[in-house]
This record gives C-alpha cells, sequence and structure tokens, in this order.
C-alpha cells in the first residue's frame, strides 16, 4: 500500500479509537477507585443520545456536548448510589445502567424522532492545530481531527499525571487498593469512590457525544454497538493504565479503520474478515505479549464503614 | 407518568392471554433459561461468560450446516445437528477458559473478542459460502433445513418446539453437576476460592476450561433450539442481545440453575408481551428495557427496599459478590 493510504487509514484509526480511549479512561478511573465499570455501554449510549437531543433542539454544538458529558456523570451517579450506598453488586448495577440506557434511549428516540424524517445536525468541524497539521506524515495522523478527539488526547495525559503523579490520584488508588486502610488514614472512602465513579460517567459521557456529533449527524438505537465493553477489553489490554489504554485504544482503532480502507480503495476481500483481524490478533497475541495484569486490589467489593 | 392500567392490558394478554400468547412466552424463554444457565455456570467458578452471545452465534451455525449440509434419517440426522450446535457452542466457550487456565488472558477480553469475531463470521459465510444458492433468495440465509432435522413443534399449530424441554433438562443437569457431583463440587471450590481449591487438590486449571466449554455448549443449544426449533434455517443478526439478556437472567435468577428459569419466564413473558402491547397501546417496546432494568434493581438491592420502608438490616447476611471475583487471575 502506498504510504499515502496508510497515512489515511491510521487518520481515520486515531478518529474511530475516539470513543474507545474516553471508555476506557472512564473503567481507568472508576476501576482505580475499586468500583468495576461495565457500565461504560450504557453510560455511553446515554451521552450518545444526549449529544444528539440537544444538538437538535438547540442548535448548539457546545452545549451538546456539555449536555453529553452531564448526561453520563447523571448515569454514573445513579450506578455510584446503587453500588456504593445501597451495597449493589457493582457487575448487577453496571448491567442495570446498560439495559435502562438501551430503554431510555430508544424510549425518547421513538417518542420524539420516529415521526416524519429524522431532523438532521451538524456535526463538529476537523480542527487543523496550525503548524503541527503541516508536519509530513504525523501531521494528518496526530493533528488533523475533531476537537472530541484533541478533548481525548488532552485527557489521557492528564488522568495520566493525576493518577500517577498527584496527591489526588495517589488516594484514589489507595481507596482502589486498600480502602480500609485508606479510610483509617483520614480518607474518606465513600467520597473518593463517588467522586472517581462521576468523573468516570463524564469521560464516557463524552465518548458517547463522539457518535452523535464527531461523527454522523444522527442518532439510531444501539449506536454505540458495543465499543464500550471493547473500551472495557482495552482498559484491561492497557493494564488499567491511561496510556496503555490509549494504545490498545488505537489498535482497536486500527481494526475500523482497515476494512473502510480497503473499500476505499476498492480491494474486494470479505470486509467482515479484514474487521475481525485484529480481534483475532488480540485473542493470540494478549497472552503471550502480556504479563498478568494487576488490577486494583479491592476491586468488586463495596466497602462498609465498620 | 402514569399509565392507565387498560393500557398496560396488552401486556398481559400478549404474553398470557391466550394458548399463543404463552407458547410465544415460552419460545423467548427458552433462549433465556439456556444462555442464563451458560453465564451462571462460569459464574459458579468466579468465571465472567461475557462471550454467550458468541457461543449461541456458532451453536446455531454448526446447527444448522449440519443441519442443511447433512443426510440422514429423522431421529439421526436431528441428533446429530444438536450435538453440532452443541459442540460449536463448546469450542468457543473452550476457547477462553484454555486462554485463561494457561495464559492469565482475561476472559472479559477473550470473549468480547470472540463475540465480535463469531457475529463476523456468520455474517460472512451467510453472505457467501453458506448462503442459499436458490436464485430466488436475495437475502443472506441459508438454505432451509429439511425436517429430518427439526426440533418437533410440542402443541400445534403453536410454535413453542422440543427445545424448551431441552433447555428444562439443562438447568435440571446443571444443578445436578452443581449440588451432586465432584466435578459440581470443583467448580464451586474454584468459584469461591482458588487458592483453597488448589490445596485441596483441585486442578484449578482444568476446572475453568472444563466450566467454560459446558457453559459455551449450553449456550450452543440455545443458538440451536433458535434455528432447528424455529425458523430451520439462519439468518445473522436472529441473536443479537441474547446474550446480554442471559446475563440479566443470569443475575436475576441469582445464578442458581433452577432460580433462573422463573427469571427466564419472566423476561420471556415481557418481551413477547412487549411486541403486543406496543400493538394495542402504542407503548414503545423499549419500555420493556426499563422495567427490566427496574426489576433488576430491586431484586438485587434488599438495601433499597429495606431504606424505603425503614427496615432494619438483618443481623448477619452473606451477600454473593460477583464483582469481588472481576480481578482474579486477570
Amino acid at each position: 500500500m502506498p504510504i499515502e493510504v496508510v497515512v489515511g487509514m491510521l487518520a481515520i484509526a486515531g478518529s474511530r479509537a475516539t470513543p474507545l480511549v474516553l471508555g476506557a479512561l472512564s473503567g481507568v478511573k472508576s476501576e482505580r477507585a475499586g468500583v468495576v465499570n461495565i457500565a461504560i455501554e450504557g453510560t455511553m449510549l446515554a451521552g450518545t443520545f444526549a449529544g444528539f437531543l440537544i444538538g437538535v433542539y438547540t442548535g448548539s454544538l457546545l452545549l451538546a456536548v456539555i449536555g453529553a458529558v452531564l448526561v453520563g456523570a447523571l448515569m454514573a451517579l445513579l450506578n455510584a448510589v446503587l453500588s456504593i450506598r445501597f451495597l449493589v453488586d457493582q457487575i448487577i448495577s453496571g448491567t442495570v445502567i446498560s439495559i435502562l440506557a438501551v430503554g431510555v434511549t430508544g424510549y425518547c428516540n421513538r417518542q420524539l424522532f420516529m415521526t416524519g424524517a429524522p431532523p438532521g445536525q451538524a456535526v463538529l468541524p476537523p480542527i487543523r492545530l496550525p503548524g503541527l497539521a503541516d508536519l509530513p506524515v504525523l501531521g494528518r495522523i496526530l493533528f488533523e481531527h475533531k476537537a472530541i478527539t484533541f478533548a481525548a488526547m488532552l485527557l489521557v495525559i492528564t488522568v495520566h499525571v493525576v493518577l500517577f503523579h498527584a496527591a489526588w490520584g495517589l488516594r484514589l488508588r489507595a481507596v482502589g487498593e486498600h480502602p480500609l486502610v485508606a479510610e483509617t488514614v483520614g480518607l474518606s472512602v465513600f467520597r473518593m469512590r463517588y467522586t472517581a465513579v462521576v468523573l468516570a460517567g463524564m469521560l464516557a459521557g463524552l465518548g458517547g457525544a463522539y457518535f452523535t456529533l464527531g461523527s454522523v449527524p444522527h442518532f439510531e438505537p444501539l449506536m454505540t454497538n458495543g465499543r464500550g465493553f471493547i473500551a472495557l477489553a482495552a482498559m484491561i489490554f492497557g493494564k488499567w493504565t491511561p496510556l496503555g489504554s490509549w494504545g490498545a485504544a488505537l489498535l482497536f482503532g486500527v481494526a475500523e479503520a482497515l476494512p473502510v480502507t480497503l473499500q476505499i480503495q476498492g480491494i474486494n476481500v470479505p470486509f467482515q474478515l479484514v474487521g475481525l483481524l485484529p480481534y483475532v490478533l488480540t485473542i493470540v497475541v494478549l497472552p503471550g505479549l502480556i504479563a498478568r495484569a494487576h488490577p486494583p486490589a479491592a476491586i468488586g467489593v463495596p466497602y462498609v464503614k465498620r | 407518568m402514569a399509565t392507565p392500567c387498560w393500557r398496560t392490558a396488552g401486556s398481559l394478554e400478549g404474553s398470557l392471554g391466550k394458548p399463543d400468547a404463552i407458547s410465544e412466552s415460552l419460545v423467548w424463554a427458552t433462549p433465556y433459561i439456556l444462555g442464563g444457565l451458560a453465564v451462571s455456570l462460569a459464574f459458579k467458578a468466579g468465571l465472567f461468560n461475557i462471550g454467550a452471545e458468541g457461543q449461541i452465534a456458532v451453536g446455531a451455525l454448526t446447527a444448522v450446516f449440519v443441519g442443511y449440509a447433512v443426510v440422514l434419517p429423522w431421529p439421526l440426522h436431528l441428533l446429530a445437528a444438536v450435538a453440532a450446535g452443541v459442540l460449536g457452542g463448546a469450542a468457543w466457550g473452550f476457547i477462553p477458559g484454555a486462554l485463561k487456565a494457561r495464559t492469565g488472558a482475561h476472559e472479559v477480553i477473550t470473549t468480547i473478542m470472540l463475540n465480535y469475531v463469531a457475529i463476523q463470521v456468520t455474517s460472512w459465510l451467510l453472505s457467501g459460502p453458506m448462503k442459499d444458492p436458490s436464485p430466488l433468495v436475495v437475502v443472506a440465509q441459508t438454505p432451509k433445513v429439511p425436517e429430518s432435522a427439526w426440533l418437533p413443534v410440542l402443541v400445534e399449530p403453536y410454535r413453542l418446539h422440543a427445545g424448551f424441554l431441552l433447555a428444562l433438562l439443562a438447568a435440571v443437569a446443571v444443578w445436578l453437576l452443581l449440588t451432586r457431583t465432584t466435578v459440581g463440587f470443583a467448580i464451586a471450590t474454584v468459584g469461591a476460592n482458588p487458592n483453597a481449591a488448589r490445596y485441596a487438590g483441585i486442578s484449578v486449571a482444568q476446572t475453568m476450561v472444563l466450566t467454560m466449554s459446558l457453559a459455551g455448549g449450553l449456550a450452543g443449544l440455545a443458538g440451536t433450539g433458535e434455528v432447528l426449533g424455529l425458523n430451520r434455517y439462519h439468518t445473522p443478526g436472529f441473536s443479537v442481545g441474547y446474550g446480554f439478556d442471559a446475563i440479566a437472567v443470569a443475575l436475576l435468577g441469582r445464578s442458581h440453575p433452577l432460580g433462573l428459569i422463573p427469571a427466564a419466564l419472566l423476561f420471556g413473558a415481557l418481551r413477547s408481551g412487549a411486541t403486543r402491547m406496543q400493538f394495542l397501546s402504542q407503548i414503545p417496546i423499549d419500555v420493556i428495557s426499563i422495567i427490566q432494568a427496574l426489576i433488576l434493581i430491586f431484586v438485587a438491592a434488599p438495601e433499597i427496599v429495606r431504606w424505603l420502608y425503614r427496615l432494619r438490616a438483618p443481623r448477619e447476611e452473606t451477600r454473593p459478590q460477583l464483582a469481588a471475583h472481576w480481578a482474579e487471575g486477570g
């Protein structure tokens, strides 16, 4: 393949990886505090719909993105109340969020938009970072994207720094590793976990906004199509670290970009088979490449004050 | 938003009102029972089988292949096709089990990846190599399965088929396996405490592989029932979401092989009732998902009920924590 084609593919991959990166960051944030996050998919879906809805009614993309983030926070708050306040098993609360999101978005979509033609709306324009975007090769891959994609890149670095180079991140990790000790030294496990889960929800909500505000200008039921779970896989693949998750998410981004690229190039191979190569690759490579990951020690266990 | 009670009548009538409605509810419940078993059994060994979706798809694929491509007399053909479906699903469960046991690869990743592989492979096979060659068929679907491999209908003229009985039998079999056999004891021990299991001389690796293969086989049977009992051919996407609903059923049934039967019946009734409810009273089908979520919340959170009614917590309560297994051996 000529170099421009590869560059084009990587640029698509970087864009497609956006919701996966944000979803994986959402997982990192929550699980480092000791709360299993399988609600990513549902939270993302809620953000996807909220972004679309607000975009259509206000016409403002900024408000739409903010709305998606806030709805993500709301879904996460429900997850937090269920799993932290009412000690619901975190797997169950996450499943509840996912089912609820499917129901609520499907219901609202049917009631509001199914009659007549679906209203269209604008999507975020691509931004070329001045100077950087003109760099050969790297410019197109890294510096010519939608705002959400740039936000995702910045957030990867932010979460990494906060988690590993700031006192707050140390406390967060302490709560996820050994909550009793954290509480003993004066941290509020509940407050830390609530904060982490809600922040995680905001990240997932932003990831959801990518679909309706960064990708295509309409909403379909089940639009996230399992991306939240792929994000979860990226997080585990990345060993519960922001940078590792980023790398894994980019790999899955390439997985999505490859069939698109081949189609554009008019190369006739069954697109389903090309599309699954990276998934197979993950299964084959994962065991050899990665030693046993070390998830947070107290993950999944609700904290009960004694 | 208050809904007048007569509006919900469509749901009851659609799920329990008439014989055909009851039949439809049981038809829906069949893959839920088997899928729920596939998830529950893995939970018992402390494993997260998010892969029921893929295992159902592969089971349907192998069953339908033996169904249309092999020529055999009636009972043999059906047996061969069912066996193929179960083995197909079992193979799809074996892979994550073996990877976990041998290398520690997290089964959540591998089962999710295998779901995508199964869906894509199905889509490719049904639009290519396994597509009905008849020029009249333009959509992606396999040739029809001849009657010799049909799971028989239980009561004419309804759609309820023998797969429902197989599902009930499977539930009892899993229950017996878990409560009456050494294999079941090994599964439960590995789930409760892998280290203790190791000290007791149980091979954790073998138990994991076996559990995932069995779970895959159960899910494979779910896919088999759908293709040999309902459509008698295979189209892509028929089982989308079954794997996820199966997780909800398993949770609602508290992972008990018999307890999840009523859970599956409830979800089956809701799903089949939803179609009629939408038709009669324009209540969107999506409401069912919201109801499912609420049921799960109240079943899973006795704390909420206690808080609502100001009840005191019982002194000692054992609370199974599925989520605590999240990190094990990841």
